[in-house]
C-alpha cells in the first residue's frame, strides 16, 4: 500500500497545477471581457490622446493576447497584482489588511456551525423517523433556505434595534476604533494581547450575531452530512454487537459509531468553512463588517477589476487549499489509507 | 422480411415514464414537507400566471402622497419609499423569479448534459480535459464566481442569469458523466454501435434520454441555490435593476428605511425564503422518492 503513496501525491500535485492554470485563464478571461475601459479607469475622462496611448502601451494592451496572458502569469507568479484604483494601494496589501476580519468571522461561525450541526446530526440519526429527526430536518432546511442578507437585517432589527442584546454593525463600537494597536489584525487577539478587555467585550458583542447567522446556515449542511454518515454506521453489525455485549447506548453511539465518522466530518467541516466565505460577502455588506467580502463588493460596484480579479483568485486558492488540507487530513487520520 | 414493430417501443416507454412520474408525485404528496413544497411552487406559478389579476395596484406607479404606509386594507403589505404597493410588487416579482428559474434550467441542463455525456462516452483524454474544466468551475463558491462574471459583463438581470448559468452547470455535468459511465458498456449501446450508429447519434438517441430524469431532479435540487444567488446579486445591486420588482433588489432599497418601516424588507424576504424552502423540501422529498429503499416504505 505504502508504495502507492508517492505516485498518488505526484498525481494530485499535477491535478492541482492544472486547476491553478485553469484558474488563471478564467480570471484572465473575465478581466478581458469587461466592458469598462481599463485605461480610462486610470487616466480619467479628460486625459489627452498621448497620455492615453502611453498608459495603453504600459498596460501591454497593444500586444497580442497570448503575450498579455504571459505577462499576467508572470505578474501573478511574482506576486505583483497591481494597485487598486479605489484605495491606491497594492491590491495584495489591501487584501492582507481585510482578510483577518473575515477569517475571524468565519472561524467564529464554523465553531458555532460545527458545535450545533454535529450533535444535531447525531441526534437526528439516532432518532431516525421520529419527531426529533423531523424537527431537526426542518430546522436545518430553514437554515439552508434563508437569504442570509435578509435574515441578517431581521436579526439586527430584533436583537440590536429591538432588544439591544448585541452590538450593531462594524467590528466594534465606533468609540473604540483606533484604540487597539494593530498587530495581527484579528481584533479579538489584538485586544486580548493589549489587555484592553473593554474592546474585547465590544468585539465579541459585535461578532456574535453575524457569526451565529453564518454558523446556522453552515450547520444545515453539517447536520445533514453528519446524519447520513451516522446512519451508515448505526446500520452496521458492529453496533449491534456492541449493544449485545452490554455496552450502553451512549457509549456505543459516541465511542464506536461517532469515532468512525470523525474523519469524514473533518472533510465536511473544511468544505463548510470555505463556503462561509460566500456567505460572508453578503453578511459583511449587511453588518458593515470591514472584511474581504465588503472589499470585494465595493470594488465590484466601481469596476476596479485589478482588485476584483485578485479577490477571485484568492478565493479560488483558498478553496483549492482547503480541499488539499482535507485530503491530507483524510490520509493522516484514516487508518485504511495508511 | 420481418417488419420490426418500431413504434411499440416508443409508445410503451412514454406511458411508463408518466406512470413513474405519477407514482413520484403521489409519494411526494404523502409526506407533509414535500407536499408543502409542491403547493408553494404551484402557488408561485399561479401567481406569476395571473399577476395582473392578483395585483391590486400597478407595481411601477408611484404615489408620493402615500409613501411608507404600514400594511392596511388598501395596501396589504404596505407601501415603499415611492408609494408603490409592496404586495403588487411581490406578485409581479414572482414572474422575474420564475423567469430566472426557467432560463437557468434550459441553459444549464443542455450544457451540463452535453459536457457530461461527451466526457463519459468518450472517456480518456476528452474526459480528463472536460472534467478538469468542470473542477475549475467547481473550485469557486457559486456566488463569488457569478459576482466576477457580472462585474465583467455589467450589472443587469440578463447578465445575472448568464452568470448564474455559467456557474451552475458543473454539478449537472458531473452527474451526467457518472450516469453515462454506467450505460457506456451496456449491450444496447454496443448493439447500436454494431448497426453503424455514429457516436453523436448514440449519445443523442441512447444516452441522453437515460440521463434526463436524474438531471431534471438535480436541477430541482439546485434551484434553491439559484434563487438565493439571484436574490443575493439583486441585493448587491448587480442583478435586476430598479424599478424592476425583483425581491432581492426590493430588500436592498428597503434597507435604508428598515428601522422605521419593517414591512419594506420583511415581505420580499419571506417570499424568497418560502420559494427556496419549497425547492429544498421538494428536493429532499425527491431524493427519498428515488431511493429504492424508501419508496415502498410509506
Amino acid at each position: 500500500m505504502r508504495r502507492r503513496v508517492i505516485p498518488d501525491i505526484a498525481g494530485q500535485a499535477g491535478a492541482i497545477l492544472v486547476t491553478l492554470a485553469g484558474l488563471l485563464i478564467l480570471t484572465f478571461v473575465i478581466g478581458r471581457i469587461m466592458p469598462t475601459d481599463p485605461v480610462r479607469a486610470i487616466v480619467g475622462e479628460d486625459a489627452t490622446r498621448e497620455v492615453y496611448e502611453n498608459v495603453y502601451r504600459q498596460l501591454g494592451l497593444d500586444r497580442p493576447v497570448w503575450q498579455q496572458f504571459f505577462f499576467y502569469v508572470r505578474d501573478v507568479l511574482t506576486f505583483d497584482f497591481g494597485t487598486s484604483i479605489r484605495t491606491g494601494q497594492p491590491v495584495l496589501q489591501d487584501i492582507a489588511r481585510v482578510l483577518p476580519a473575515t477569517v475571524e468571522l468565519a472561524t467564529f461561525a464554523i465553531v458555532i456551525g460545527a458545535g450545533l450541526g454535529i450533535p444535531l446530526g447525531v441526534a437526528a440519526a439516532v432518532n431516525k423517523d421520529r419527531w426529533p429527526d423531523h424537527v431537526i430536518r426542518i430546522a436545518s432546511l430553514m437554515g439552508h433556505s434563508m437569504p442570509i442578507f435578509w435574515t441578517g437585517m431581521i436579526a439586527l432589527l430584533i436583537f440590536y434595534a429591538g432588544l439591544g442584546w448585541v452590538g450593531g454593525s462594524g467590528r466594534m463600537s465606533q468609540f473604540y476604533i483606533g484604540l487597539v494597536p494593530e498587530r495581527t489584525n484579528f481584533l479579538l487577539i489584538d485586544s486580548a494581547l493589549a489587555g484592553q478587555w473593554d474592546v474585547f467585550r465590544s468585539a465579541v458583542n459585535h461578532i456574535i450575531l453575524p457569526a451565529s447567522l453564518l454558523g446556522y446556515s453552515s450547520s444545515a449542511y453539517i447536520t445533514r452530512m453528519t446524519r447520513s454518515f451516522m446512519l451508515d454506521q448505526l446500520n452496521q453489525e458492529y453496533v449491534t454487537t456492541a449493544r449485545v455485549k452490554g455496552l450502553s447506548r451512549n457509549k456505543t453511539i459516541w465511542r464506536h459509531a461517532f469515532g468512525n465518522i470523525k474523519v469524514q466530518l473533518v472533510t465536511i467541516v473544511a468544505l463548510a468553512y470555505g463556503s462561509l466565505l460566500e456567505g460572508a460577502v453578503l453578511i459583511e455588506t449587511v453588518f458593515a463588517w470591514p472584511g474581504f467580502g465588503q472589499y470585494l463588493t465595493s470594488n465590484l460596484l466601481i469596476g476596479d477589476m485589478n482588485a476584483v480579479m485578485t479577490c477571485v483568485l484568492v478565493v479560488g486558492l483558498i478553496f483549492i487549499g482547503l480541499n488539499l488540507i482535507s485530503d491530507i487530513l483524510y490520509r493522516v487520520f484514516d487508518p485504511r489509507t495508511r | 422480411m420481418v417488419t420490426l414493430p418500431l413504434g411499440t417501443a416508443r409508445r410503451r416507454s412514454l406511458p411508463h415514464g408518466l406512470v413513474s412520474l405519477g407514482r413520484i408525485a403521489a409519494f411526494l404528496f404523502r409526506a407533509p414537507p414535500s407536499a408543502f413544497g409542491l403547493v408553494v411552487l404551484a402557488l408561485l406559478i399561479l401567481m406569476a400566471a395571473f399577476a395582473p389579476l392578483l395585483a391590486t395596484h400597478d407595481p411601477y406607479v408611484q404615489d408620493l402622497q402615500s409613501t411608507l404606509q404600514p400594511p392596511s386594507g388598501a395596501h396589504f403589505f404596505g407601501t415603499d419609499e415611492l408609494g408603490r404597493d409592496i404586495y403588487s410588487r411581490i406578485v409581479h416579482g414572482s414572474r422575474i423569479t420564475l423567469t430566472i428559474i426557467f432560463v437557468v434550467s434550459i441553459v444549464v441542463g443542455p450544457i451540463g448534459l452535453f459536457i457530461g455525456t461527451v466526457a463519459g462516452y468518450y472517456g480518456g483524454r476528452v474526459d480528463t480535459v472536460l472534467m478538469r474544466l468542470t473542477d475549475i468551475f467547481l473550485s469557486f463558491p457559486s456566488l463569488i464566481l457569478s459576482l466576477a462574471f457580472v462585474a465583467a459583463l455589467g450589472p443587469s438581470l440578463n447578465n445575472a442569469i448568464i452568470a448564474i448559468s455559467l456557474t451552475a452547470w458543473p454539478p449537472i455535468a458531473r452527474l451526467a458523466r457518472a450516469e453515462t459511465m454506467t450505460f457506456r458498456s451496456a449491450d444496447y449501446i454496443a448493439a447500436a454501435r454494431l448497426q453503424g450508429a455514429s457516436s453523436a447519434r448514440i449519445i443523442w438517441k441512447s444516452i441522453v434520454p437515460m440521463c434526463l430524469p436524474s438531471v431534471l431532479i438535480r436541477l430541482t435540487l439546485n434551484m434553491a441555490t439559484v434563487i438565493l444567488t439571484a436574490a443575493g446579486l439583486g441585493f448587491l445591486g448587480l442583478g435586476a435593476q430598479p424599478p424592476l420588482p425583483e425581491w432581492g433588489a426590493m430588500i436592498a432599497t428597503g434597507r435604508r428605511y428598515m428601522i422605521d418601516s419593517w414591512w419594506l424588507v420583511t415581505f420580499p424576504g419571506v417570499a424568497i425564503l418560502l420559494v427556496s424552502l419549497a425547492f429544498n423540501l421538494l428536493g429532499d422529498g425527491l431524493r427519498d422518492a428515488l431511493d429504492p429503499k424508501q419508496i415502498n416504505k410509506r
